[in-house]
C-alpha cells in the first residue's frame, strides 16, 4: 500500500494529525498523545493496514518536549510507518503504553524509562533496566548534569 | 652394553656420535639467561641466577585471561589467530578464569557497571599478574571522554596497569610490540626486592 492510502486511513481516524515524509523513508504522522492508544490499536488491527511488527521504539528529547518514537511494520503487506508522540511536561511526563498491542514495546519502553523518565500508563513493569535502581536522574535528557562523572565540553 | 641399551628402547651414546659426525651443534637460544658448558658426557651445565631463570620462565609463558568489552578485542582474537599468532611470544593461551590467568589486556571500554567487575577479577588472579590496557577506552576513555556519564576515563582508575597501547584500535603488531615490553619489563624483576603494584596504588580522581 503507498503512503498516500496508508494517510488517507489514518485520517479519517481522528483530528491533529501531522504528515510528513520530508527527509525520511517513511511516512511519519506525529499524533496527540491522548489519542495514541486509540491509534495503534486501529494500525494494528485495521485489515487493510495490518502493521503487526514493532520494530523500533526510540525515546527522544527535543529540547522543550519529550517523545517517544515508534518505528511499524506490516510482515504481510509489507509497509511502514513512523508514528511520533511528544509531551511537553519535563517533571511527570507521561504517556500510553503500547505493550497490550506489541508485546515487544514492554523492554522497550522499561528502557525509555530508564533514560528518559517518561512513565507509561499500564505497564506491568516499569522500573529501572539498564541503571541501578537507585540511579539519581536520567542520562539521555539533554538537560542532565553528573558533576562526579561527565566532562562537559 | 650395546645389547642392553637397544632392550631399553633409547640409545643415547649412539644418537649423539651420529650427531657429531653429521656436524650438529647444539643451539642455545641468544636470550637463554645464562651460560651453558658442555659436560663432556653428552650433558651441559648451566651457569645462572634464579631470579634470571624464574623471570625467564614467566615471561615466556603469560596465559591471558579473556577480557574484550569492545571492538580492542577484535584485534586481540587477531593476533591470537593464526596470522600473528602471540603464542610465538609464549602468550600461550586464553584463559576463562582470572585464577588461571597471569595476565589482562583490557581489550575495550571499562563503564562504571565494569569497574567492580574488573577489580574483582583482578584481585582473583593469583601473583605474580599483569596488567596491559589495550586501546584508547582502556587509556584514557578514549572517544568517550566528555560529555559522557557512564565510562570510567581509564582503567587506571580501578587497577594499577603495567602496559598502555595506544590506538583505536592498535593493530595487532602494536600489541604484539606491548606483549614484548611487557616481558622485557618481567626480566628485570628481583625476587629479593618484590613490588606489589596494588600496594599503594592511586586510583586518582574522578
Amino acid at each position: 500500500m503507498t503512503n498516500e492510502k496508508i494517510q488517507n486511513i489514518v485520517n479519517g481516524w481522528g483530528e491533529g494529525f501531522e504528515f510528513s515524509e520530508e527527509g525520511s523513508e517513511f511516512l511519519n504522522v506525529v499524533v496527540p498523545k491522548e489519542q495514541l492508544h486509540s491509534v495503534c490499536s486501529q494500525l494494528r488491527s485495521h485489515p487493510d493496514l495490518n502493521f503487526d511488527y514493532l520494530f523500533c521504539v526510540t525515546g527522544m528529547d527535543w529540547g522543550e518536549e519529550l517523545g517517544v518514537i515508534y518505528h511499524l511494520e506490516s510482515i504481510t503487506n509489507r509497509h511502514n510507518i513512523v508514528v511520533k508522540v511528544k509531551t511537553e511536561d519535563r517533571e511527570n511526563p507521561t504517556l500510553d503504553s503500547v505493550c497490550d498491542i506489541w508485546r515487544t514495546a514492554e523492554f522497550h519502553e522499561m528502557e525509555i524509562f530508564d533514560f528518559f523518565g517518561i512513565k507509561f500508563n499500564n505497564h506491568p513493569n516499569l522500573k529501572r533496566l539498564f541503571l541501578t535502581p537507585d540511579w539519581d536522574g536520567y542520562p539521555l535528557r539533554k538537560d542532565y548534569v553528573d558533576e562526579a562523572n561527565m566532562i562537559v565540553k | 652394553m650395546e645389547k642392553k641399551s637397544i632392550e631399553m628402547g633409547v640409545d643415547k651414546t649412539r644418537y649423539l656420535n651420529q650427531a657429531e659426525a653429521e656436524g650438529f651443534k647444539e643451539i642455545v637460544p641468544d636470550d637463554f639467561p645464562g651460560k651453558v658448558i658442555p659436560g663432556g658426557n653428552g650433558g651441559n651445565i648451566v651457569v645462572t641466577t634464579l631470579d634470571n631463570v624464574i623471570n625467564w620462565g614467566r615471561s615466556n609463558s603469560l596465559w591471558s585471561l579473556y577480557f574484550g568489552t569492545s571492538c580492542c578485542a577484535i584485534e586481540m582474537m587477531q593476533t591470537g589467530a593464526a596470522k600473528h599468532d602471540y603464542s610465538r611470544f609464549g602468550f600461550e593461551v586464553a584463559r576463562p578464569s582470572a585464577r588461571q590467568a597471569d595476565l589482562i589486556i583490557i581489550a575495550g571500554t571499562i563503564v562504571n557497571k565494569m569497574g567492580p567487575v574488573l577489580r574483582r577479577l583482578y584481585d582473583q588472579m593469583a601473583e605474580p599478574k599483569y596488567v596491559i590496557a589495550m586501546g584508547a577506552c582502556a587509556i584514557s576513555g578514549g572517544p568517550f571522554f566528555y560529555n559522557t556519564y557512564s565510562v570510567i576515563k581509564g582503567a587506571d582508575h580501578v587497577i594499577p596497569v603495567d602496559v598502555y597501547i595506544p590506538g583505536c584500535p592498535p593493530r595487532p603488531e602494536a600489541l604484539l610490540e606491548g606483549m614484548i615490553m611487557l616481558q622485557q619489563k618481567i626480566k628485570t624483576e628481583n625476587m629479593s626486592n618484590k613490588v606489589n603494584p596494588i600496594d599503594g596504588f592511586d586510583e586518582g580522581e574522578i
